[in-house]
């Protein structure tokens, strides 16, 4: 309907029957000034929550990028003296410096690892839990819970106590029963060795929330399709490929981008199994960023560190939004 | 279903026993360290600092929970915790459901900008902001104040319970609310009497979610929070871990009385968490 036709003087001219549409009100009389109070009203819905994240997440985001354009250290933040401009220098500074580029690349590869076992894993013990038996079933899916459940904190001290040299249980099995004489080695000499713990409690941390959120899509995958597809003569990599992956894919997808954002941005983990003082050869991205800010006492390299790894970030946050996207426009 | 589809039952039965094995191993796996966490609470001391470690205590003793409740402000603790956790939380559901209401109902100019600033809001690395968000604390002078930390947990479960909540709204049909209406309710009466309800379970799986959420946290607030007795449960656990040496028994204890409830509820919820998360994500 046109607005021409809201306007023109009432009488007779008979209004054409509208084409029934399911979000059109029944009656234009009855909404039409709801409508114009109900107008503003989805806007005072979501302004407090705009003004909370706009001050809480965007503000501080500029706050980064001003920053890192200049020179802020204690001196600056305690006395609230003007900062220092200085340009690209903390950029370059940063890009220019080896070390920097050693923590991105070793941060890179820890997160590749840890994601490609846990969607790998996931996508298995997903696919499983759909075809074993009942009890089991359950019980797995109480210790995935638990395991999901478990703080960060707590998790990451049994892990450093499972690697301990002299207490540890690891040592213990690869001795007793494997054999080995792994008797008071020490995992955390090696980065490499020390990575495989970080990685395991990371993995192990990570691995609920993916088979479970895989198993909630592949419930949605219709039993009568693979069957008919299994019928049709299509293995078992068939009836995936053809039949189960193309339901599945968006959630796959989506926990895929999540678990690349997070082991990306892996901390705790690393910054409480080291003690709160990480050696140099375990930084990642975000403790390399935390140590520049509150150990050098160079807010803004810290800061400039941190919208680096963001910008890095940015690829995998437009593909992931440009997925939900497309699911979107299917609504 | 027909006997066409079941056409070979000794197979499927085979594979069985291999899932089954599958499923076996991976229980055993995820639930060890939770096994460990329990069991060396229980363990008397002697034996956690031993060099033979033994999967099975020899004996069940509470001392190592005495010595954590023992140790200096676990009382002050838990006091700060629940205050900060659960005036986030509320104050989060009560933002995020009257958003997630808006963007579930209302097709209005904008309402995409607001679904996507949501989203990349969550793929913000949380470390990459500790620093401004530091700084703008400190310059509120927030800095070793609950309320700093309240907005902050507040904020961050804000885009998650939105999305979550959202989800469960498009699944209310419109007209029951219209009716309603019909019936002579204001529209806020039809939300607190209609879809409030219908709401609730989806209410609990976002509140449950965003408290364990600030219940775990530590980085921030031990960035933030400076007196001992100011310490939520997570940065007050660092008190077992010293330079000389960690205390494993009654960390263990400590974080078993931490954790338990979080186990606890996430059990209760994980299944409505669950399709939380898929409706959010299929229905986008």
């Amino acid at each position: 309907m046109s607005a021409a036709e809201m306007k023109a003087p009432a009488p007779p001219v008979p209004v054409p029957p509208q084409p029934a549409h399911r979000d059109t009100p029944p009656s234009p009389a009855r909404t039409a000034p709801r409508k114009r109070v109900g107008a503003y009203l989805p806007y005072a819905l979501i302004a407090p929550t705009v003004v909370a994240i706009a001050a809480v997440f965007v503000w501080p985001l500029i706050k980064t990028v001003i920053m890192s354009f200049q020179d802020v250290g204690r001196r600056e933040l305690w006395t609230g003296q003007a900062a220092e401009w200085v340009g690209f220098e903390q950029f370059t500074n940063i890009l220019g410096d080896g070390e920097f580029w050693d923590v991105v690349w070793r941060t890179v590869l820890f997160m590749v690892a840890c994601v490609v076992t846990t969607m790998g894993v996931g996508l298995l013990l997903a696919q499983a839990m759909q075809r074993m038996s009942t009890w089991i079933r359950l019980a797995l899916t109480a210790a995935l819970v638990a395991a999901w459940a478990m703080p960060l904190l707590v998790a990451t001290s049994i892990f450093r106590w499972f690697a301990d040299s002299d207490y540890g249980v690891v040592n213990m099995v690869l001795t007793k029963y494997l054999g080995l004489d792994f008797r008071g080695h020490n995992w955390w000499l090696d980065p490499k060795q020390g990575f495989l713990i970080i990685a395991a409690v990371v993995i192990w941390g990570a691995i609920p929330f993916v088979t479970i959120t895989l198993y909630a899509a592949l419930t949605q995958v219709p039993r009568e399709l693979e069957e008919a597809a299994a019928l049709d003569g299509a293995g078992a990599l068939g009836v995936f490929r053809y039949v189960t992956w193309p339901v599945i894919k968006p959630v796959f997808q989506m926990v895929a981008t999540l678990s690349v954002i997070w082991d990306f941005n892996v901390f705790g983990q690393v910054f409480l199994m080291r003690g709160n003082e990480p050696e140099p050869e375990y930084s990642l991205l975000g403790i390399y960023s935390f140590e520049k800010a509150f150990e050098s006492n160079s807010f803004s390299q810290g800061a400039a560190i941190s919208l680096i790894t963001v910008l890095l970030l940015s690829g995998v946050a437009v593909y992931y939004l440009r997925q939900l996207l497309k699911i979107g426009e299917v609504e | 279903m027909g006997s066409s589809t079941a056409p070979r039952p000794d197979r499927k039965k085979k594979s069985r026993h291999v899932y089954n094995l599958v499923g076996i191993l991976a229980l055993l796996v995820m639930a060890f360290p939770v096994y460990w966490l329990v069991v060396s609470a229980l363990r008397p001391n002697h034996e956690i600092r031993s060099y033979d470690q033994t999967l099975w205590p020899s004996s069940v003793s509470f001392d190592n929970f005495k010595r954590a409740i023992d140790a200096p402000n676990f009382g002050s603790a838990i006091q700060s915790s629940l205050i900060i956790c659960v005036t986030a939380v509320v104050g989060a559901m009560v933002l995020s459901t009257i958003a997630a209401f808006a963007i579930g109902r209302f097709h209005f100019t904008g309402r995409k900008a607001f679904m996507i600033t949501l989203l990349v809001i969550q793929l913000l690395p949380p470390t990459a902001m500790l620093i401004p968000i530091y700084i703008q604390l400190n310059g509120l002078g927030a800095l070793n104040e609950y309320w700093g930390v309240i907005v902050i947990y507040l904020v961050s479960a804000l885009p998650f319970a939105t999305w979550m909540i959202r989800g469960f709204v498009i699944n209310i049909p419109k007209e029951l609310e219209e009716s309603a209406m019909v019936d002579g309710c204001s529209r806020m009466g039809a939300f607190w009497r209609v879809i409030f309800p219908l709401l609730a379970p989806g209410l609990a799986a976002a509140s449950i979610f965003s408290l364990i959420n600030a219940w775990n946290e530590y980085l921030l607030a031990y960035v933030v929070l400076q007196d001992n007795d100011k310490y939520t449960l997570n940065v007050w656990l660092m008190n077992f871990t010293t330079s000389r040496g960690v205390d494993y028994g009654a960390l263990m204890a400590a974080s078993t009385l931490i954790a338990l409830p979080v186990v606890v509820f996430f059990m209760l919820v994980q299944k409505k968490m669950a399709s939380g998360l898929t409706s959010g994500a299929v229905k986008g």
